[in-house]
Parts: structure tokens; C-alpha cells; sequence
């Protein structure tokens, strides 16, 4: 089907309109259209508060851009010289310059920075904010944890512009952890205005309001059609941002996402099917960039404590069965990293996520599979997350058919996006595919939440194995040749026992116009408006 | 007059009651646990228990019925999980965007079925006729969500005639000031005529794709209607008393076969305002519809309770609405009733 | 018998478009029994190598994302959507029409009764109940044909209570009762049999709805399970490959789906001018 050559100007966008209208053109609509950047999302945010019960991955956006850390991370080029964030610097936002000692870390705050409303931002603000973070429970003191961010004591208001955060132990991911999404700066006298007796953080009021500080307001506030930002003019944390108005629309239909791109009709947008992404590769008008995502994959992952994936060699033998090849090609359309067919199962440095030896054989499947004494295979299910449907869909029909040939029957169970979550908690489907990545891109961060005996959700195959534990634990808090030797042992751990089949390394797709610069990578996967710009 | 209507709400209340039950019934038979979802990423079973308990899921179900009728009594709809607003301030600001779709559609489907109907009676038999058929019936068996989407990709895509299926406006048109809900009405309102033109272009191709799935029954009604009373006797003696067929046709034939055509108008409306989930998913279209199914899709109880009860309202007070119209209009069912 | 088909043969003569439908039906019950016979590939097998490929000799409707043939998916399915909607409209008659009967014929409390339980299931938007239904219950074909009877049983109640309210007191129905039949052998040996031809007529029309709610169904994600093969299914994959110019994974799918509603609708009026000349076509 030959492909049509579109005119982009807003010439076109209103005399394609204006086909039923006087002319719509105005000088005013097209500088307009300049200034602003036109975003199109699947999914719409639920709140603008990343502390909020039930705050969704789109509520991150929100909240990323519109408040203010005390840190934030730098900006190195990456492999195909596109802009990605420097996890190993640390940089200025609110405090411009730290002093750490083994057991605290003490910070100076920007002295004209303010909130929205005016309000001087002061170290109390950050204070309460911190303390918030770490008392509401759920994902955001979750977070905080990771870094042993605990407690409130360890937050101290040393003066107006100086705070210091106190250690309770040596931790590495102490100071990165400030730097993530969670530990935001909220005004504290604009949200404690608005808390109750029973609703001391006014969790309720964030929902819906901002009480920040950061580089962009929100002008338009309507969850489910669209978001309208604005910048914040008198921003100090950061270089002002280029663009001006940055709108979010929610389009569900991935088909009409993509017409809006080709049209010129949208800037930007990450939710499209990887087809779309590859087929768009080479499109004159717009630019496609694929980032590998940090410490993350799609896996298959079995249940240990059930049989019979309790059988070491049974795990195996569907690792032999799984058909790679064919996912990275009529799944991923080659937009994903393999993470099979390596020369052997021993790991090669310390980097996560690494390529494993196990590749498509169903004639060493199905002797695995006699040797563990179902030489006629068996029945299961074969469970995934309809969320992310697109992808999951697919690959569990390849995989269906291919267990057939060893004589696996697998019946395949769809749960709904929003079920997943309890599902995973229950830890009873016997087979699942699934996605997951770490916001810190350490080895053992991937390890203590996915493979570790403390059985956190994330252990999908609810794996419990001392000998594991010992070595993540090891690797948590050494460095130097032993951090190097237990990452290593713990890896080779998990490709022998292999309760979890790694099968590719997601790549983060963006589509954007080709006048839409400064695009960086973020380990949070969400779009940082403050480097983008329209030239 | 009001011993009509008061029999009719008399008979439409078990009706509500009914759905209040089913739907509660049905919410709560949901797979997945809103509990799960609120308490997050990574949260232990007892972080989870602790959440249930706040929002009173752990209550039995004859409890949980109690708070939702206490609820509902006081206009509290509850909260959606996926847009974090709640309910009653979603469904106002959606309904109008459906009611709008809606409308258009109803009217452009009774502009092309009505006469066509009529003609198709009044030539009963000929090429006409059997075209009507297949035509309105073609447009039935297309499922409405494959009709939008070709609509899409060939007048937004490949023929770039329509405007980009991003919602009810433009994103750089600003809506105008609320008065209705209705974008094409309020902006006729300040006079905004750039607003008004921009409305209506985006609802061509939503409003098209579901008005061809409805010209069947208009169709077929207006043609079996015309047909009975083109049959009847006053028809005969005005043809022999040498009336122009014009004038039996319109003002005496289709008068009165538009009763009947009336009643259809108001069993498509309310068919459609609950059908056009599809079409609003396609189109981005922000109404009810597409708010429902993310909801029932998500296993957002609240919503989905909100939407059924405000839909069977409504459905209920437009066949009360359309009775009434017909007591005013036919002086036989007045007497009647 | 014999002048019942006499007649449907002088009825079909002057109505070539019933007479297409009627062959038009011929073809889907053929394909439905034997489609899993006549189907060139294996429906379900997947072969990445080969996917994409739009049609051709070796692949007449083209082949999908995994490789599978479009043809023989197509011609697979026809027996799963026919089963779909022959299994709901017979479920949704033998509710609707039974009780239906019933409410017109004795009146009183069983009517008020059977009234509520319709204008309560009429007073959703239907599709939405579908849904509910569905997502309540589980998506499987069980499920499906549940909700769709349900859906559909306002519509069998309506008109059998409409129809046995007429026949109430006619001729031979009180005949019937004079011979001292009970109530249950007159509603069920006289009155039911006596409405079967209008019966069927709502039977054929719903039949078309059936396929298209299990299609819209399957469109939201609440349709059969993967990877069986269903229109309705195959449409919304298609769907997603419509805007990058794979266009037959949709359209061949969706013109078979149309087409069968297509006849079913035709079919309906077909049936209603056979069995109910007054309102013939």
C-alpha cells in the first residue's frame, strides 16, 4: 500500500478541517503550534500526587515534571549518541551543592528558589515532604526504603537553606534514592491549608491540586482527555525550559496514535505497538529512538513451589522450548535486545540483564523432559498481564504452539491489567510471562527484589534458595573483586536453576517529529519535558 | 394525563431497583481486587488487608449493599480509580459528549431512513425498495467499530478530507464556555464560529459510523408504518377524491405512520447511547462510554455502578417522555389510558 | 409440508434477494460443518517466517502477524460464530418465548412478574450488560452465549406475550380446553407451536445480533480465548494493522462477519414474508 507524502504544516491540519468551515487559519493558531508540544498517551494519569494511594506509571509524569528534588541525575551520550541520564552523577536541582560523610549527608538550598504560588522554598518544606514520603506506606515508603530512607528522625532542618539527612546505615543507594521520582518538594503550607484531623498529609486535596515548586504548572486538569502544562517562568532549580505549553492527550486507539504522528498532527508519543516503531524506522518525517531500558526484561517465569516446575530439569527443558527467534521477529519486529543463544550459561561481567546460553531445541527439551520423567509432557496455564497485551499476546501464542511440540498443553489465561497486580500477590499461576525493571540499574537491586528468599511480589516464581540469598546479600554492601565474584555467582545461580527464562531486553520506542529536540532516557521511562525543545 | 404518568413511574420503579441490584451484584463479581490495585506496587499482604478494610471491602455483602444504597441516596457515586475523580463530576462532564454523538447521529440516520422508508413504501416493490433493503440492512451487519475505524484510516489518512480522530475539538480550539455541555449549541451561543465548525468536523466520522448502524430499524419502521396506512380507507377516498400524491402522501399517510417511527426514534437513542462505546474508542471520543468499558476493564467498581444507573435512568425517562408525547399527539391513547 | 415449500418456492421466485439469502446461509452451514475438513492450513499453526503476507495464490486471504492463514481461520471460525449464535437464540427463545407465553396467556401476577424481568434487563444499555456479564463470569464461549441470551430475551418475552395475548381466546384454543387438556398442553401443544413461524422470524433477526455483540465482545478484549479462531477476534487484531497497510487481516474477517449478518437479517425478512403475508415485502 503505497504510503502518501503528507504536507506538515498547520496549513494542511486546517484546510483539512476547513474542508466543511471558513478558513481556521490564523497567525496566532500557527505560532501557537510552535510553542507547543503536542503529546499523545494511551493511558491517562490518575492524580497529580506520586504519593497517592493508587497513583498510576502516567501520574510519574506529572509529577516529575511539575516538582522539584533536591537532586537530579546528569547526562551522558549512549551508544548510538542519543541523550541518556548519567546514574553514576549526581546533580544540583534544589540543593546546589551536598556534603556526604559515612553517616550523613548535608545539603544547601538554592536561597530565591519558589513555589507556584510564591512561597520561598525553605528546608522545612522539604522536611514534611520527606516525611510524608516515608509514612504513608505503600510504593512511595517502599521506595524510600531501598535507599534506607526510613524514618523521619533521619530528616533534620539544620537552617532555612541547609538540611541534612542522617544514615542508618551504610547504604550506596542512599544518595541515588533522592534522586528518583518519590522524594519530591511540596509546599507544606499551601497542603497542610488544606489537611484535615483525619487526613494530616492532605493526601486527599493532591489529588487534584499542586503544591510544588517545579519547572512546569498545570493549566488544564482533565484525567481521561487531556493534561495542559505550562511553564513556570519564574523557575530557578534548572535551565528554563524551551517549550512553553506542553499538552497531553489520551488517544486509547494506537492506530489513530500513529496517523497523528505520520499526519504531523502529534509531536511525541512512546505507546506504540513495536511494529508501528520498526515500520516508522525509516520514516523521512519523523525520528524513531529505541533505548535499551535499564536493569529490566521479559521473562517467563515458572512457580517453583508447584509441579512440576519444582523439577530443576523440567525449567530447563522449557528453556529449550522457548522460541526466541521467532518472538524477537513476528513479536518485537527486532526492536528488543536478545537475551539468548549466548555461548554458555556462566556470566561474563556484572552488568544486568546478561545474555544466557539456553536457545530454541525442542530435541533437548523433550529429552530433559523424559529425563525428568514426563516424557509426555503435562498440562498447565500460561498466564499474562492483558494490559500489555500487545506484546504479551502474541509471544504466549508462539510459545503455546512451540510447548505443544514437546507435549505441553498450556491453556492460556488472560488477566486484565489492573487484576494483574493481585494476581502476582497470590502467587498461584504456575506460568506466567511478564515484564519487570529496577529504577537503580545495579545487578543486585534486580536480584533482591526478583530472585531473593524474602519472597517480595516481584519473585514471581517464588524462589527461595540460601545459597541465592547469601549472594545477593554479599553483593549488596561488598565492592571490588568481591562485589564482582558474588554478582557473578548469584547470575550463574540463576541461569542453572533458571526459575525465571530471560527472553529479551525491552527497548523504550519513542516517535517524535524531526523538529522535536533534546529527548533524554530516564530510568523512570517517562517523558522529562524540561530538556525538549522545538526548533 | 398524570394518572398516565404516575402508573408509568409506578411501573419504572421496581425497573431502577432492579438495576441497582444487578449492578451491584455484577461490580462486585468483578475479577480483581481494588484493594490489590490501591495498595500498589510491592505491597505486602497486610498492607493490602489494611487497605480493604479502608475501603470497607472486607465488610459482607449485604453490608456493602447497605453503604452503596446510603451512598447513592445521598448523590455520592464513589470515586474512579482510574481518573481519581469522582464519579458524579466524571458522568457530567462525559454525558454531554455522548449526548451530543448521539443526537447527530439519530439525526443524520432519520435524515437518509425516513424518506427513505417513505419512498420505498410508496414504490413498494421496485428497485428502490429492494435497494432500501439492502442498504439499511448492509448498514446493520457491519460491526460499528469496524465501520469507525475504516472511516478513520480512509478520510483521516489516506483521503485527509476529515480532521485527526483526537476527540471533541481540536487541541489548539478552545472549547467554548459551558452551558449546555453541548459543544455545537454553546458555541453557537457566543457566536464562535471557528469553535462551532471545529465541533462539528470532528463529529462527522463518529457521528457517520453510527448512523449507519441505525438506518435499518428507521428504515424498516418508516416503510412498514407508511405501508399499513397507505392500505388503509381514508387513504383510498383521498385518492378518489382526486388529491394531489404529494398531499396523501405527506400530509395525510405520513402523519400518521409517524407514531410508530417515534417510538423507534426512541428505542435507537437509548440502544445507541449505550452501544456507542465502540464508536467512542475508536474516535477518542470523551464520553460515557469509553469511561465505562476503561472501568469495566479495569475492574473500577464505581463507574461502572455510576454509568448503568445514570443510563437506566435515562433510558427510563425517555419512554416515559416518548408515552407522554404520544398521549399528546394521539388522542386515542389518551383515552385509553 | 409439501405446501408449505410450494409456497416458500412462489414466495422466493418473486424475491430474488430472499433466495440469495437462503443460498447464502447454505454456504455458512456447509463451511460450518466442514470447514475444519475443506481448510488448506492448519489454523492454529504459527510460522514467523511467513507472516504478513498479503494474499496470493498460495495464501488466498493472506497470512496474520504469526504467520497463521487468514483462509483457513476464516472458514474455521464460521462454526464457532454460528454455534455462538445458534446457541444464544435458542437459549434466549426457550426463556423468552416460554415465559413469554405464559405471561400472555394467564395474565395477572405472571405477567407483572415476567414484565419486570424484562423492562429490568431493558433498561441497561445492552451492550454494556454483555460486557458486565462477561467480565463477571469469564470469557469463554459459555459465557458469551449466556450473556447474549440474556440480552436478547426482552425481545422473545415482548412478542410471545403480544402473540399468546391474541390467542388467548381464539378458536382453537378453547377448543383445546374443552377436551379437557390442562393449561401446560395447551400452552405448549397449541399456543407455542401456533407462534413458531413468527418465533422464527425473531429467531433469524437476533441470530445477526448475536454474531455482532459476540464481535463487539471480542473487540474490547472479552471475547473467546486465544488462539482460537472467531471473527469478532480476528477483526480487532486486524484492527491494529490497518493505519501500516496490512489491511486484509481485517477486511476479510469483517466482510465474512457483515456478510453472515448480512443473511441472517435478509433471511428474517425472507421467513416473515413466507409465514406472515400482511406483511410481506
Amino acid at each position: 500500500m503505497k504510503r502518501r507524502h503528507f504536507l506538515k504544516s498547520s496549513t494542511a491540519l486546517t484546510a483539512a478541517a476547513g474542508v466543511t468551515a471558513p478558513a481556521i487559519f490564523s497567525p496566532l493558531k500557527a505560532q501557537s503550534r510552535q510553542e507547543t508540544l503536542l503529546v499523545v498517551a494511551e493511558n491517562t494519569p490518575n492524580m497529580m500526587d506520586i504519593h497517592g494511594v493508587g497513583a498510576n506509571r502516567p501520574a510519574y509524569e506529572v509529577s516529575w515534571n511539575t516538582h522539584d528534588r533536591l537532586m537530579t541525575y546528569g547526562v551522558k551520550k549512549d551508544s548510538t549518541g542519543q541523550d541518556h541520564y548519567d546514574y553514576s552523577k549526581l546533580e544540583p536541582e534544589l540543593a546546589t551543592d551536598w556534603n556526604v560523610t559515612p553517616t550523613s549527608a548535608t545539603f544547601k538550598l538554592r536561597r530565591d528558589a519558589k513555589f507556584h504560588d510564591g512561597t520561598p522554598i525553605t528546608a522545612k518544606d522539604v522536611k514534611w515532604s520527606f516525611d510524608r514520603a516515608v509514612t504513608v506506606g505503600g510504593f512511595p515508603t517502599f521506595q524510600m526504603r531501598a535507599g534506607s530512607l526510613e524514618k523521619p528522625e533521619q530528616f533534620v532542618v539544620v537552617d532555612d537553606h541547609t538540611f541534612r539527612v542522617d544514615f542508618v546505615r551504610a547504604d550506596k543507594l542512599s544518595m541515588p534514592d533522592l534522586a528518583v521520582p518519590v522524594p519530591v518538594i511540596m509546599n507544606s503550607e499551601l497542603a497542610k491549608k488544606n489537611a484535615t484531623t483525619a487526613d494530616p498529609w492532605a493526601m486527599e486535596w493532591t489529588k487534584n491540586n499542586l503544591a510544588a515548586g517545579g519547572a512546569y504548572k498545570i493549566e488544564r486538569w482533565q484525567p481521561g482527555q487531556e493534561i495542559v502544562y505550562v511553564r513556570n517562568d519564574d523557575w530557578k532549580n534548572g535551565p528554563m525550559p524551551k517549550i512553553r505549553r506542553v499538552i497531553l492527550r489520551i488517544i486509547p486507539s494506537a492506530g489513530n496514535r500513529r496517523a497523528l504522528l505520520e499526519r504531523g498532527d502529534a509531536d511525541i508519543s512512546f505507546d506504540l505497538p513495536a511494529k508501528d516503531f520498526s515500520d516508522l524506522k525509516g520514516s523521512p518525517k519523523l525520528n524513531i529512538v529505541g533505548t535499551p531500558v535499564e536493569n529490566a526484561m521479559q521473562y517467563i517465569g515458572m512457580n517453583v513451589k508447584q509441579k512440576p516446575f519444582d523439577n530443576v530439569k523440567v525449567r530447563q527443558a522449557i528453556a529449550y522450548a522457548v522460541p526466541y527467534q521467532q518472538i524477537q521477529d513476528a513479536v518485537m519486529f527486532g526492536r528488543a535486545i536478545p537475551l539468548y543463544g549466548g555461548a554458555s550459561n556462566k556470566a561474563k561481567g556484572t552488568n544486568w540483564p546478561q545474555v544466557h546460553g539456553y536457545k530454541t531445541d525442542l530435541a533437548r527439551a523433550k529429552a530433559l523432559l523424559a529425563e525428568a520423567g514426563y516424557p509426555n509432557g503435562f498440562e498447565t496455564t500460561l498466564s499474562f498481564d492483558l494490559g500489555l497485551g500487545a506484546i504479551n499476546e502474541p509471544l504466549t501464542l508462539l510459545l503455546q504452539h512451540s510447548l505443544a511440540q514437546i507435549g505441553i498443553k498450556a491453556e492460556i489465561n488472560k488477566v486484565p491489567g489492573a487484576n494483574w497486580r493481585g494476581e502476582l500477590l497470590k502467587k498461584s499461576m504456575p506460568m506466567i510471562t511478564n515484564t519487570f525493571g529496577g529504577w537503580l540499574n545495579y545487578a543486585e537491586y534486580f536480584f533482591f527484589w526478583c530472585y531473593h528468599g524474602q519472597n517480595a511480589v516481584f519473585n514471581t516464581m517464588s524462589y527461595q534458595n540460601p545459597a541465592m540469598d547469601a549472594l545477593i546479600d554479599k553483593a549488596r554492601f561488598a565492592s571490588g573483586a568481591d562485589y564482582d565474584a558474588a554478582v557473578k555467582g548469584f547470575v550463574d545461580m540463576a541461569f542453572d536453576e533458571v526459575p525465571r527464562i530471560p527472553i529479551f531486553q525491552p527497548l523504550l520506542n519513542v516517535a517524535m517529529q524531526k523538529n522535536v529536540t533534546g529527548y533524554r532516557y530516564w530510568f523512570h521511562r517517562q517523558l522529562d519535558y524540561r530538556q525538549l525543545a522545538k526548533t | 394525563m398524570l394518572n398516565l404518568l404516575l402508573s408509568r413511574l409506578a411501573t419504572a420503579i421496581p425497573s431502577v431497583l432492579g438495576v441497582i441490584v444487578v449492578t451491584f451484584l455484577l461490580t462486585r463479581l468483578l475479577p480483581g481486587d481494588p484493594a490489590a490495585y490501591f495498595a500498589g506496587l510491592a505491597a505486602t499482604p497486610q498492607a493490602v488487608a489494611e487497605i480493604r478494610a479502608k475501603l470497607g471491602l472486607d465488610k459482607s455483602l449485604p453490608e456493602q449493599f447497605l453503604v452503596y444504597v446510603q451512598d447513592l441516596l445521598s448523590g455520592n457515586l464513589g470515586t474512579s480509580l482510574t481518573t481519581g475523580q469522582p464519579v458524579t463530576a466524571d458522568i457530567l462532564t462525559r454525558l454531554p459528549a455522548s449526548a451530543e454523538l448521539t443526537l447527530l447521529a439519530l439525526f443524520l440516520a432519520a435524515a437518509i431512513a425516513i424518506p427513505l422508508g417513505v419512498l420505498a413504501a410508496v414504490k413498494q416493490g421496485s428497485w428502490i425498495d429492494h435497494l432500501c433493503r439492502i442498504v439499511t440492512t448492509a448498514g446493520v451487519s457491519l460491526p460499528v467499530f469496524f465501520t469507525g475505524l475504516l472511516f478513520a484510516y480512509v478520510f483521516y489518512y489516506l483521503l485527509q478530507i476529515a480532521p485527526a480522530p483526537t476527540g471533541r475539538l481540536d487541541a489548539f480550539l478552545t472549547p467554548p464556555p459551558h452551558r449546555t455541555g453541548f459543544y455545537l449549541i454553546d458555541s453557537l451561543l457566543v457566536r464562535n464560529t471557528e469553535a462551532f465548525w471545529g465541533a462539528l468536523a470532528q463529529l462527522a466520522l463518529p457521528a457517520a459510523s453510527m448512523a449507519i448502524f441505525s438506518l435499518a430499524p428507521l428504515a424498516r419502521m418508516t416503510r412498514g408504518s407508511m405501508l399499513s396506512v397507505l392500505g388503509g380507507d381514508f387513504i383510498r377516498t383521498a385518492r378518489a377524491s382526486g388529491l394531489a400524491p404529494r398531499t396523501v402522501i405527506f400530509t395525510y399517510a405520513f402523519r400518521n405512520a409517524v407514531l410508530p417511527v417515534i417510538t423507534v426514534l426512541g428505542m435507537v437513542f437509548s440502544f445507541l447511547l449505550g452501544a456507542n462505546v465502540l464508536v467512542e474508542t475508536v474516535f477518542a471520543w470523551p464520553g460515557i462510554g469509553l469511561y465505562a468499558v476503561n472501568a469495566l476493564l479495569t475492574s473500577d467498581y464505581a463507574p461502572v455502578q455510576g454509568f448503568v444507573l445514570t443510563m437506566a435512568v435515562l433510558y427510563i425517562t425517555l419512554n416515559l417522555a416518548i408515552d407522554l408525547l404520544y398521549g399528546l399527539v394521539d388522542p386515542r391513547v389518551r383515552l385509553d389510558a | 409440508m409439501s405446501a408449505l415449500l410450494r409456497h416458500a418456492r412462489y414466495v422466493l421466485s418473486g424475491n430474488p434477494v430472499t433466495a440469495l439469502a437462503f443460498g447464502l446461509f447454505g454456504l455458512l452451514l456447509f463451511a460450518a460443518i466442514f470447514g475444519s475438513a475443506i481448510a488448506p492450513y492448519d489454523p492454529l499453526a504459527t510460522e514467523a517466517a511467513r507472516a504478513l503476507k498479503p494474499p496470493s495464490a498460495a495464501h488466498w486471504f493472506g497470512t496474520d502477524q504469526l504467520g497463521r492463514d487468514i483462509f483457513s481461520r476464516v472458514l474455521v471460525a464460521t462454526r464457532l460464530d454460528l454455534t455462538i449464535a445458534f446457541a444464544s437464540v435458542i437459549l434466549a427463545f426457550l426463556l423468552g418465548a416460554l415465559s413469554g407465553v405464559a405471561a400472555g396467556y394467564f395474565g395477572g401476577w405472571t405477567e407483572r412478574i415476567v414484565g419486570r424481568i424484562a423492562d429490568t434487563i431493558m433498561a441497561f444499555p445492552l451492550f454494556v450488560l454483555a460486557m458486565g456479564i462477561v467480565a463477571a463470569l469469564g470469557n469463554n464461549v459459555t459465557n458469551i452465549v449466556i450473556a447474549t441470551a440474556i440480552i436478547n430475551y426482552p425481545l422473545y418475552v415482548r412478542v410471545a406475550r403480544a402473540e399468546a395475548n391474541i390467542r388467548r381466546d381464539a378458536g382453537f384454543v378453547e377448543a383445546a380446553r374443552l377436551s379437557g387438556n390442562g393449561e401446560a398442553r395447551v400452552l405448549l401443544g397449541h399456543i407455542l407451536p401456533n407462534i413458531m413461524p413468527i418465533m422464527m422470524v425473531q429467531m433469524s433477526l437476533t441470530m445477526g445480533y448475536a454474531i455482532l455483540n459476540a464481535a463487539g465482545l471480542s473487540f474490547i478484549g472479552l471475547g473467546v480465548k486465544p488462539p482460537h479462531p472467531e471473527w469478532g477476534i480476528m477483526v480487532a487484531e486486524g484492527a491494529n494493522f490497518i493505519q501500516s497497510g496490512e489491511w486484509w487481516i481485517a477486511l476479510f474477517p469483517g466482510a465474512t462477519l457483515m456478510l453472515a449478518v448480512f443473511c441472517f437479517n435478509l433471511l428474517g425478512d425472507g421467513l416473515r414474508d413466507i409465514v406472515d403475508p400482511r406483511q410481506r415485502t
